[in-house]
């Protein structure tokens, strides 16, 4: 198991170098000019040479993928050419806000969808599976950010509810403003888990011990969750860990129709600023997540299922 | 020469059931896809005849009309330029529509060339490119648009660009899938063993064999693509303003909360019913010509 969790450690290392390549590769050459792009076409000659110097362009390319990867070690990410502010600084400040979506929203996706699932495998080809399945057709055709905005219309700006925009100050305030988000996201979430859910217990459900479970007389209750759930666990896990990626990029758009801070409104701002070095940041951020979320996915896997330890 | 031609493809048609009842098996297997079909048809001639449907110019601002509601003259209102929101609605079908076909059609072409390349010729070819595709695959589609989106700005190709390669992986992993074990088969050995050419071998014998979960794969994913570039420019990184498409228009509309709530509203719901309507006919087909991957 050491040996299982070392080399997948080890594995993420050239994907994680990878990552930078792409990411040093698509800021300085794709664009064109940096410099023209920072400062706009009206730009002095001068002042096109001071800022190539203040943020090292003027140096060889191999050079500067040197400096670039330092600076990611060392999470120096240089400062917003907007704000002068420090990268990291907004990085840290918006983070949170980032997180406590992704998490309030995974929680109440899987508090809505699991049982959701559950209800309609026990109840195949009743009502409740007729509005499971219609409930995961609106799930996956409806986009993130209508939903939001439909949900903001009518709870935050007709019926005053919740907040219209914003991320909130104390612990309560940030569940108040945080709940329309990531019930937006949710959504989405609870129509994929409930699926998913279905379709992996209708699975177990036919298998053998399941029918001996039922044969000896354990009770409908067990049958579910003692033999059912339990064996439906890992489909679960896997849509879980790609859930919360959806719902990570799913952020982005939620945090604008919120308007609350976050990676994405950073990145999203920065992008129309042309606001290189914040750009930069973020998306190295958020691949690092992505990185960092496939592997404890497969760290999950070894716990809930151990016959991958054998492997 | 001809007539060979003619003579393989009528064998062609006759071993499986026939065009015109695989076309019947996808429209009636399910019920409510021949209505999801109608609705995608509706939108396309929407968007190829927007001109002649739209009753203003879309892009005709005006500042004594500004935020009106809903009435007989404008339908979804106006928005806080004074345009007219519907016209602008039927404008924007035109761009969901064409990078919603487009986008994954060139996915399949780049992501199959990757995926049998990588599955007939194995060894390093092959490991550089799943190494690639397993990367990019770690990625949510939306998500990878959304990071190359910002390295290469907004703009009508740019956006084909996001799209077609946040796809490409997925289609490379399933070619190159169906390539491992379509090598197996007697036919392609045999082709191998009188000494047929590589190219003959995989357009005459692999890529006939692996097109069916390609189509499917096409047709599941015009929906996300249609999401993709909604989502793009909603975000300001898609389709650029005054342009309407049905991201921007709900873009506006968020920043004119207080002036109208029409634009969000219409082009939303327009917006959930063509992707609706394209996963319904994407499961349909995946029912028919793919059956082992259906529920």
């Amino acid at each position: 198991m050491a040996k299982y969790l070392l080399l997948r450690l080890l594995d993420a290392i050239p994907t994680v170098f990878l990552v930078l390549v792409l990411v040093f590769i698509a800021m300085r050459i794709l664009p064109g000019d940096p410099a023209i792009a920072a400062l706009g076409d009206m730009a002095t000659p001068e002042q096109l040479a001071v800022f190539r110097e203040q943020m090292g362009l003027n140096a060889p390319l191999w050079q500067q993928f040197v400096d670039f990867l330092l600076g990611v070690l060392t999470l120096d990410f240089g400062r917003s050419l907007m704000s002068n502010r420090p990268v990291l600084d907004l990085i840290l400040y918006n983070l949170p806000y980032t997180i406590e979506l992704t998490i309030a929203a995974m929680i109440m996706g899987s508090l809505i969808g699991i049982p959701l699932g559950v209800i309609a495998a026990t109840n195949r080809n009743r009502w409740p599976d007729g509005g499971m399945r219609a409930f995961s057709l609106i799930g996956y055709a409806i986009p993130d950010f209508y939903l939001g905005a439909l949900l903001l219309i009518t709870f935050a700006l007709n019926l005053g509810w919740f907040p219209i925009n914003g991320g909130g100050t104390d612990f309560l305030d940030r569940i108040h403003h945080v709940f329309l988000p990531a019930l937006t996201l949710a959504f989405v979430k609870a129509a994929f888990l409930g699926r998913l859910t279905r379709a992996s217990l209708l699975e177990v459900f036919g298998k053998d011990y399941v029918r001996t479970a039922r044969a000896k007389g354990a009770g409908e209750q067990r049958v579910i969750y003692r033999h059912g759930l339990r064996n439906a666990l890992l489909p679960i896990t896997t849509g879980f860990g790609l859930s919360l990626l959806a719902t990570l990029s799913g952020s982005v758009a939620i945090e604008l129709v919120f308007n609350r801070p976050g990676i994405g409104k950073l990145l999203v701002s920065a992008i129309a600023e042309r606001d290189y070095s914040v750009i930069q940041g973020g998306v190295i951020v958020f691949a690092m997540f992505v990185v960092l979320i496939n592997l404890l996915m497969d760290l999950v896997y070894i716990i809930v299922d151990p016959r991958i330890r054998v492997k | 020469m001809m007539s060979t031609v003619e003579h393989t493809a009528a064998q062609v048609v006759a071993d499986g059931p026939g065009r015109f009842e695989l076309l019947q098996r996808i429209l009636f297997g399910r019920s409510g896809t021949i209505f999801a079909v109608a609705i995608i048809f509706i939108f396309i001639a929407i968007a190829i005849f927007a001109p002649l449907i739209a009753p203003h110019d879309p892009l005709a601002q005006s500042i004594a009309r500004i935020n009106r509601p809903p009435s007989w003259e404008n339908w979804l209102g106006t928005d806080q330029f004074g345009r007219d929101v519907f016209s602008r609605m039927i404008y924007g079908s035109r761009n969901s529509l064409l990078f919603g076909l487009i986008s994954p059609v060139l996915a399949a072409i780049f992501g199959t060339t990757l995926g049998v390349i990588a599955g007939y010729f194995g060894g390093v070819i092959d490991r550089v490119i799943s190494r690639l595709v397993d990367l990019l695959l770690a990625f949510p589609e939306l998500l990878l648009a959304i990071l190359i989106a910002a390295a290469l700005g907004g703009g009508f190709w740019n956006i084909i660009v996001v799209i077609t390669v946040a796809f490409v992986p997925g289609f490379a992993r399933v070619a190159r899938a169906q390539t491992l074990s379509v090598k197996q088969e007697p036919f392609v050995e045999a082709a191998m063993a009188v000494g047929v050419s590589t190219p003959v071998i995989i357009f005459r014998h692999i890529v006939p064999n692996i097109s069916a979960p390609i189509i499917v794969l096409i047709t599941l994913w015009v929906a996300s693509a249609i999401r993709i570039e909604a989502s793009l420019s909603f975000l300001g990184i898609g389709t650029q303003p005054p342009n309407p498409s049905w991201g921007n228009i709900i873009r506006d509309g968020l920043n004119n909360l207080f002036g109208s709530p029409w634009p969000i509203i219409g082009a939303g719901a327009a917006l959930t019913g063509v992707v609706l309507s394209f996963n319904l006919l994407g499961d349909a087909i995946r029912d028919v010509l793919d059956p082992e991957t259906s529920e």
